[in-house]
């Protein structure tokens, strides 16, 4: 299972209920239900990708999530995960404002734009930046609103959004976000994972 | 063939039911068949629910009909739903005409057949009716319920008035209630069946207008893109328009063929009781408006699933359970199935339904298993 995962999972307390949109294959569905006993649901726009979840006994809903979060009741889930997609949504200020509405809590995790080689790139090579997290060019890349670390903690501060929790993965490595270190994780880490409320 | 129906599994249900039109039944007979074994800890056994011209025979050779079973491509040894493994259940819906109670039967009292003065059943009689059987049969939880169509309609009925008797419900290309444009195309049906004079005349059937109405039926069961692909325009004659109305085009031929066949296994007023029993289906109303209310305690796992051709029970529809389900916290998986074979999908050999079935059943047997051993 990847860091990514494996941070998320940790923040997730034992026996709760867990809504993971874009759930993918499945993966981490699976490692929460068997280790942490989690309720877990999910939800995947790919057919392929649902079959194989439904394949592992895994329930999953087919469907896009700016077009199918409505229909789930207010705070039915303990956690909601959105893993690396809020970018792609075309609305993602809506997307999250549905996820804090079913969650008690949402954990979000996004790739950071801030990221040294991404600024590096753009400064020297004058193109868009492309490096193993963002690997599509301009005119195919399914990210529509990429953002940085500082970014996303700026819109929390603005939307009254409070972040309960903020980790970031640097080359696999996995350290806390503070008030003090922020700049510095906004240069050297390629994803932020966030706790809110 | 009256003498051979006499011959197959049938329980005579000493209860009495209460049927929704106000009606009560009783000593009534339930046709019945099994396939697989039961397991000692008796937790392998499925419930298939039947469509609206299926029967209790959904696999192997109809020892009527002498024909392959309805749902061949899903049930027996080794397929998706595998009778090695798993206990098959099916039974003839009340109102059919494959040896349980409906219009095809003796009305003790008049020792006549029931005919048209049969009760109107709805599809929560068949299943009151069928939950009989799992008593009869000891059984005190399925693994699963499992049907398509109007067998998708008694999937959701069963969870509704028994939320803890199924580990598992796969509702397949239905809805929870009849559309509009649903009601229509069986009122078209019954009234080609009606319009036969042969209807009311003793001791006849109107095949003519039964064959109409399957022909009208077998239309809705597949999609414009599969018909245009299998027959387009193609003549039964490889010669030239005959200038008539004999059957040029191969289309033509093929829905002769489908109604003049059906005609031969299925009883009129049998079609005229379970197509009525299909209109009235609306779990929505039985809940006071709130489909969700329906799933409120339920306890089984869902898994919805529909096809992308099919127009008589779309996709939309089937999300609208989903949706009822997610309301009220329910256990649900949801996927639609791509085939450009209709609605007639769920009986065909479309390899990822089949495989998404199979591997549903596989892994809540697992789960079952397991928990046992905890």
């Amino acid at each position: 299972m990847k860091k990514e995962f494996e941070v998320i999972s940790q923040i997730i307390k034992n026996n709760k209920r867990v809504l993971d949109v874009g759930c993918g294959d499945g993966t981490l569905m699976e490692y929460l239900k068997n280790n942490q006993q989690n309720d877990v649901r999910g939800l995947e726009p790919q057919k392929n990708l649902v079959q194989k979840c439904i394949s592992k006994g895994l329930s999953v809903i087919e469907g896009d999530a700016e077009k199918e979060l409505f229909q789930f009741p207010k705070k039915s889930f303990d956690y909601v995960v959105l893993s690396q997609t809020l970018q792609a949504f075309f609305n993602p200020e809506e997307v999250l404002n549905q996820l804090l509405r079913i969650g008690k809590q949402t954990i979000v995790s996004i790739p950071n734009f801030g990221y040294w080689k991404v600024r590096l790139h753009l400064l020297f090579k004058g193109t868009m930046p492309i490096t193993k997290n963002l690997p599509n060019e301009w005119y195919n890349t399914p990210n529509l609103h990429m953002c940085t670390i500082q970014d996303f903690v700026n819109f929390c501060k603005k939307k009254n959004i409070k972040i309960d929790k903020s980790m970031c993965l640097t080359n696999e490595k996995i350290s806390e976000i503070t008030n003090r270190n922020m700049v510095y994780k906004n240069i050297f880490s390629q994803l932020g994972i966030f706790l809110i409320e | 063939m009256n003498t051979e129906i006499k011959n197959i599994k049938k329980l005579i249900v000493k209860h009495s039911l209460e049927l929704d039109c106000g009606k009560t039944i009783k000593n009534f007979p339930l046709a019945y068949e099994t396939y697989g074994n039961l397991n000692k800890e008796k937790n392998n056994a499925i419930l298939v629910f039947h469509a609206l011209t299926g029967d209790q025979f959904c696999t192997n050779i109809n020892p009527i009909t002498k024909r392959e079973g309805w749902w061949n491509t899903a049930v027996g040894p080794g397929k998706a739903i595998d009778t090695n493994k798993y206990f098959v259940i099916c039974a003839n819906v009340v109102g059919g005409c494959m040896g349980s109670y409906g219009p095809k039967e003796i009305n003790t009292k008049t020792n006549k057949l029931f005919g048209i003065t049969f009760p109107v059943i709805t599809i929560r009689d068949m299943v009151r009716a069928q939950k009989y059987l799992l008593d009869h049969l000891g059984i005190e939880k399925l693994l699963a319920v499992v049907g398509g169509s109007m067998g998708g309609m008694q999937v959701l009925q069963f969870t509704a008035l028994y939320p803890n008797k199924a580990h598992s419900a796969i509702p397949i290309a239905c809805s929870a209630s009849h559309s509009a444009q649903n009601i229509a195309l069986n009122e078209l049906g019954r009234q080609a069946i009606m319009a036969d004079p042969n209807w009311k005349k003793e001791n006849s059937s109107p095949d003519k207008g039964l064959a109409v109405a399957r022909m009208a039926a077998h239309i809705t069961y597949l999609s414009k893109k599969g018909l245009q692909e299998k027959f387009g325009r193609k003549l039964q004659d490889k010669g030239s328009l005959k200038f008539s109305f004999d059957a040029d085009f191969q289309i033509e031929s093929y829905l002769r063929y489908q109604g003049s066949t059906f005609v031969d296994r299925f009883d009129a007023n049998s079609y005229l009781f379970i197509t009525r029993a299909m209109d009235y289906f609306d779990l929505e109303k039985q809940f006071k408006g709130n489909l969700s209310l329906a799933f409120k305690n339920t306890k089984s796992k869902f898994c919805v699933i529909s096809f992308s051709s099919d127009w008589l029970y779309p996709t939309i529809e089937n999300k609208e359970i989903v949706i009822a389900l997610n309301a009220c916290g329910a256990n649900v998986g949801f996927v639609e199935i791509n085939s450009d074979k209709g609605h007639d999908s769920f009986l065909l050999d479309v390899p990822e339904f089949l495989l998404t079935l199979s591997e549903f059943l596989n892994s809540t047997y697992n789960e079952i298993k397991n928990e046992k051993r905890i």
